[in-house]
């Protein structure tokens, strides 16, 4: 077992001196969409234990490039070598073989099997079930990544799922790790952990491909970088040398964008009130909120943060009326208790809501951007007699396209045809175009590319400055510091007292979100304990 | 491989209009392979079963007659298909709006008055959204999927119109067929083209295909159901009520099943019967398929497919081909479409040498 | 009432059953895919007729359930390809093919409405059949009802106990994670189907040759309709299909026993039972939609294709 230590710590002492042959080549890589160039002629080299950075904005072609070493998706042009030798790597079974592991952006786990059971499917030698056992927990003590292999997958918060997923792929020896935006699941302090496990990896001999839009984690992970944008490889970097604003540019082509402020004071009107709200979880997946209260004030941005499965779905799902309460005074929207109101009568008081799923919830596939407005904007006197006003959604429609800086042909485009950004700037646009007292917007530029983003936010100060109360859930932390005047945390369906964003800090938030805070769960667990 | 499939980045509008027809010259193909296996010639088999039934002013009348009942039903389906709610039971629902109206009809016999039709037409219409209730409120209420319980349906309400025409209201001077007494002329709908069997029932049909348009097309409940089919999410997060949807969409079809049926039985049956349809409710569901979901083009597939129900009953007369074909033609013809709308979303493309 | 006549019940229940424990197990494999096939009733005819027809012409019940399995199989092929390849809508392929199935048998069978089989005697097991009581109740059956035991049983150890079974539940799933991993979820639903179609064509050659001995158009007459009903029933537990489905063969039975008993009741009423009996579990079960939730397969019924993400 030395031995091999030794040689592989040799191994990363070549990569050093840039002698050996990399591990992993890409020469030449092109993946060609109908409608996009996901990769153009993309080359890459990482080294033997090395930790190297892909870099570029959403949508650059980063994740669709790591399919293609994973085996998931074939290029159309282009050469993989793996140790100097070219490879057909025609399914993620033949990349397992060779030793590349993959950790997915969206789990590829399966919720109803337990952890040994979605460890097995992705070994293609079966093995007995409690030797799998013995071995998952021995991988996850060598690592410091408890799992429990009879777990069943969906008991898990997210954290421990990514786990599993790690686990997975360490289990099987991995000469190179894929890990495709690893941090957006994971607390500051979590990240932490995560990066000494990396570490060690790396010491060991193993390769990581660690796929980020997250500028300080890779000055302080990375050996090596490689930026996109478009699908074209823009630059390679030694992090080490540069600086998050130097690697922006490189990555955008300009400045990072800054939203202007203009913060005006808090007036004390409430415009949602929660009160002891506690439901159970209507199912085995989701979460109870636990006696949950928080105001949201005009002209105020109230920032959730927490990481996702922590009761965030639940909590909006109460607060837009898709989940009904037995006490409407659980819920005052806009001064009226509003707890049994349905979604639709929430709207007509004043609420206007940007769902985190965007095709599929706040829009509907297969309709053209003018219906897709009129599928809220219809309280706008858009409908008389029972039917629809088409002259009058379409002036509007095309008033959110203009506004909000749409980029499409015409209102009569479908907004499947749309990038993820216009998409995101359409909803958004025609939610505030209703005029709402109280904004509630979740995940808001998740996914989204910069640009977009920052058009975004900046709708959302615009707005809060015109005095709409604005209750903003997210799971980037930088996003929720950048827009919030008050930040609350959730954690395992409890919500933590109210922080003012200029006197807390990204560290204080990222505790509280593992539920360190008073009146937490963290804290009850103690006091049970106690007793 | 020469071709290549792939995704096209925009669903194609002309193929959106174009796969009913490449379904509709597929099965032609198809129908003229099976005529060649049987041994027939195919110029006249052809004949026979497309040209024969509407070669005359009489035929078209028939043609007519046969896709009143299928565009009736086949737009009272489509308000449900459109919101993912599908009623599969249209042959049960018919059945009732029969049993519904014919029981009018039996009851009043001895009357002239010029009411009996009316009331017919809202006591079948009653029987018909009755048995689409039933499926509605187990889904509603008890989350019942309801196209196993409107299926189910089908086989009950065939059982209670062949049960009272078998017993009860079994015509006591009809030598034990199993039939009710012939509908008196106050029961009977006028015809309304000397030399046909054109019935008063077709302006039904056809009021329906019109007010179908505007309610699907142009009105805001019609956008509901349209949104509660394409994404179930986004009609919840727009506030749209799901249960409204599904009584909606199920009642409208048991309305318009209804009503087919009582047309059926004053128009060209003109009494009960143990089947009063020739699978009308099924044949429906092709028709609002391959119509588009559309009132325009249901208007146009319910001619097609009523004449291949002709066309069946014609190779039976002059070819000796069971009329069995019928349903062989109807499920060639969606099953054509389904595979033709491929075409919506994906395109072939040569494959370059790379 | 005598304890020979709940004997005969209990029996002939079991012989009623057995096309919906076939079809139900068939359709169970489909759906545990991600596969919703309501063409059940379709293929269940078109196995009825064609195993009819190779009864009829040589004899072999052998060649006759291999007739049905290949006409059920090449039926599932259509709607595989219609689904799977063309990634058509589920519902309406399951319903067109029924509807061609109902129009394509009854075409096939209309020279065979009035041939009349020889029945085919239940094995005769050797001193086990004999003895009383118990020989009747669990050695007076064909071959065919023992055979869906096995088939039961084997489902039982794929499902639960092997690699492969585990792979297809987790294909059904999530189709997505499956092809993350590697696997081929279209390969892999394919085979589903196909055995979907195997096992229907199975059931209805067991009630053309077996169970009436006869062919008459329609005759699965929604049996195939209450098998996708009995699969949601039974939450998609292979156990519990085969209750279900004897459950269902035992309310057929009572039909032609209840006027035995003295109650007077026209025909029709009773023919209504099963089909309302479908009706009334199902409600029941479907009642709480979390136990819908978790156990049917979470990808049921959508389409999914590598092509498209």
């Amino acid at each position: 077992m030395k031995k091999i230590k030794n040689i592989k710590s040799k191994q990363k002492d070549n990569s050093e001196n840039q002698e050996t042959t990399p591990r992993l080549e890409l020469c030449n890589i092109t993946k060609i969409y109908p409608s996009v160039i996901a990769n153009d002629s993309i080359n890459l080299k990482v080294a033997p234990g090395e930790i190297h950075a892909v870099l570029g904005e959403n949508g650059a072609g980063k994740s669709t490039l790591m399919k293609i070493i994973y085996g998931v998706v074939k290029p159309d042009k282009g050469q993989v070598l793996w140790h100097g030798k070219s490879r057909n790597i025609i399914n993620p079974a033949y990349a397992r073989k060779l030793g590349i592991g993959m950790v997915f952006q969206h789990f590829s786990l399966f919720e109803t099997l337990t952890v040994a059971e979605n460890i097995a499917l992705a070994m293609e030698n079966q093995n007995k079930t409690e030797k799998l056992s013995k071995k998952i927990i021995e991988v996850s003590e060598k690592y410091g990544l408890a799992v429990e292999p009879e777990r069943l997958v969906h008991s898990l918060p997210v954290g421990l799922r990514q786990r599993v997923e790690i686990v997975r792929c360490l289990i099987q020896n991995p000469k190179l790790l894929i890990m495709d935006e690893p941090t957006s699941v994971l607390t500051p302090q979590a990240i932490e952990k995560m990066f000494v496990t990396l570490r060690k990896l790396s010491k060991e001999g193993c390769s990581i491909l660690y796929i980020s839009h997250k500028l300080n984690e890779i000055l302080e992970l990375c050996d090596k970088a490689t930026i996109i944008r478009n699908g074209k490889v823009i630059g390679y970097a030694t992090p080490a040398d540069e600086t998050p604003s130097s690697l922006a540019k490189m990555m955008i082509g300009k400045e990072l964008p800054v939203c202007s402020e203009n913060r005006k004071k808090i007036q004390p009107k409430k415009l949602l009130e929660i009160s002891n709200l506690s439901k159970s979880k209507d199912n085995q997946f989701g979460t109870s909120l636990n006696n949950i209260s928080f105001n949201v004030h005009s002209r105020e941005i109230l920032g959730i943060a927490g990481i996702s499965g922590n009761g965030q779905h639940e909590l909006i799902n109460s607060i837009v009326g898709e989940s009904l309460s037995e006490k409407p005074e659980d819920i005052i929207i806009c001064e009226k208790p509003a707890g049994n109101f349905a979604p639709d009568q929430r709207r007509n008081i004043g609420l206007g809501f940007v769902p985190e799923d965007r095709l599929g919830t706040g829009a509907v596939p297969g309709m053209n951007l003018m219906y897709n407005y009129f599928l809220t904007g219809h309280r706008q006197n858009l409908v008389k007699l029972g039917m629809i006003c088409f002259k009058k959604t379409f002036e509007l429609a095309q008033k959110c396209i203009s506004s909000f800086d749409v980029k499409c042909g015409s209102y009569n485009d479908q907004i499947t045809s749309l990038s993820g950004g216009n998409v995101q700037k359409f909803i958004t646009g025609r939610e505030i175009l209703q005029n709402p007292k109280l904004f509630i917007v979740v995940q808001p530029t998740w996914g989204v590319d910069i640009g977009a983003a920052n058009v975004i936010r900046q709708s959302i100060i615009d707005l809060r400055n015109q005095g709409t109360g604005v209750l903003l859930v997210s799971e980037e932390l930088d996003e929720l510091f950048e827009v919030c005047d008050r930040l609350i945390v959730i954690a395992k369906g409890h919500i933590s007292p109210s922080l003012n964003v200029k006197e807390t800090t990204k560290n204080e938030i990222g505790e509280w979100m593992s539920g360190m805070f008073p009146g937490g769960p963290a804290e009850l667990m103690k006091e049970n304990l106690a007793k | 491989m020469l071709f290549k499939i792939e995704p096209r980045p925009d669903p194609s509008k002309k193929m959106k209009y174009l796969s009913p027809l490449i379904a509709v010259v597929m099965m032609l193909i198809t129908g003229l392979i099976i005529f060649l296996i049987l041994g027939k010639n195919p110029v006249s088999a052809f004949h026979a079963f497309f040209i024969e039934p509407v070669n005359d002013f009489y035929g078209l009348g028939e043609l007519i007659i046969k896709a009143s009942p299928l565009m009736l039903i086949g737009v009272g389906l489509t308000v449900g298909f459109r919101a993912n709610i599908w009623n599969i039971g249209a042959e049960g629902q018919l059945a009732m709006g029969a049993v519904f109206a014919g029981g009018i009809a039996i009851y009043f016999s001895n009357s002239t008055s010029v009411f009996i039709i009316p009331f017919m037409f809202i006591a079948g219409a009653f029987g018909g959204m009755l048995w689409a209730c039933i499926p509605a409120f187990l889904k509603t209420e008890f989350n019942a999927n309801e196209i196993l319980v409107s299926l189910m349906l089908n086989y009950v309400g065939i059982l209670i119109l062949s049960l009272l025409t078998h017993g009860y209201w079994k015509d006591p001077n009809g030598y034990g067929f199993p039939q009710s007494i012939l509908f008196s002329e106050s029961a009977l709908l006028p015809i309304l083209i000397e030399g046909t069997r054109l019935h008063a029932g077709i302006i039904i049909s056809f009021l329906a295909i019109f007010i179908g348009w505007i309610f699907l097309l142009k009105s805001f409940i019609g956008f509901q159901l349209q949104v509660s089919g394409l994404a179930y999410n986004a009609a919840s997060y727009a506030g749209f009520k799901y249960k409204k949807m599904v009584w909606f969409g199920l009642l409208a079809g048991g309305l318009a099943a209804g009503l087919a049926g009582v047309s059926e039985i004053s128009g060209p049956i003109g009494q009960l019967l143990p089947s009063v349809s020739p699978g009308y409710g099924f044949a429906a569901i092709i028709v609002a398929f391959v119509g588009r979901l559309h009132p325009g083009g249901i208007f146009l597939s319910s001619l097609l497919v009523a004449l291949l129900y002709l066309g069946g009953e014609s190779v039976q007369m002059n070819l000796d081909l069971p009329s069995a074909v019928t349903g062989i033609f109807q499920g060639m013809l969606l099953f054509y479409l389904l595979a033709a709308d491929f075409l919506i979303n994906f395109r072939f493309k040569v494959k370059s040498k790379l | 009432m005598n304890i020979d006549i709940l004997l005969n019940i209990f029996v002939a229940t079991i012989a009623a059953g057995t096309p919906l424990v076939y079809a139900a197990l068939g359709e169970l494999i489909t759906e545990k895919s991600g596969v919703l096939n309501l063409g059940v009733e379709g293929m269940m005819l078109v196995g009825a007729i064609s195993g009819f027809i190779a009864m009829a012409k040589t004899g072999s019940l052998v060649f006759a359930v291999l007739c049905g399995m290949a006409a059920g199989i090449l039926m599932s092929l259509i709607f595989a390809f219609l689904v799977l390849t063309l990634m058509a809508n589920q519902v309406a392929s399951g319903l067109a093919l029924t509807i061609f199935g109902i129009g394509i048998s009854a075409f096939i069978g209309i020279d065979y409405t009035s041939v009349a089989l020889k029945g085919i005697p239940p094995l005769n097991i050797p001193f086990l059949s004999d003895i009383p009581f118990i020989g009747r109740i669990f050695f007076s059956y064909d071959i065919l009802i023992y055979l869906s035991l096995v088939l039961l049983t084997g489902i039982i150890f794929f499902l639960y106990k092997s690699r492969a079974g585990l792979i297809l539940r987790a294909i059904g799933e999530n189709p997505k994670s499956g092809h993350a991993l590697g696997f081929s979820v279209i390969g892999i639903r394919y085979l589903a189907v196909i055995f979907g179609g195997a096992m229907a064509g199975i059931g209805g050659v067991y009630l053309a040759v077996l169970y009436t001995p006869m062919w008459v158009e329609g005759m699965v007459a929604g049996r195939g309709w209450i098998s996708i009903a009995l699969v949601v029933f039974a939450t998609w537990r292979p156990l519990r299909v085969i209750a279900g489905a004897y459950l269902f063969g035992g309310v057929t039975i009572i039909q032609f026993h209840i006027q035995g008993f003295g109650i007077e009741i026209s025909s029709q009423f009773l023919c209504m039972l099963p089909y309302l009996a479908t009706i009334i579990v199902l409600v029941i079960i479907s009642r709480n939609k979390n136990t819908i939730r978790l156990n049917s397969p979470a990808s049921l019924g959508t389409t999914y294709h590598p092509a498209t993400n």
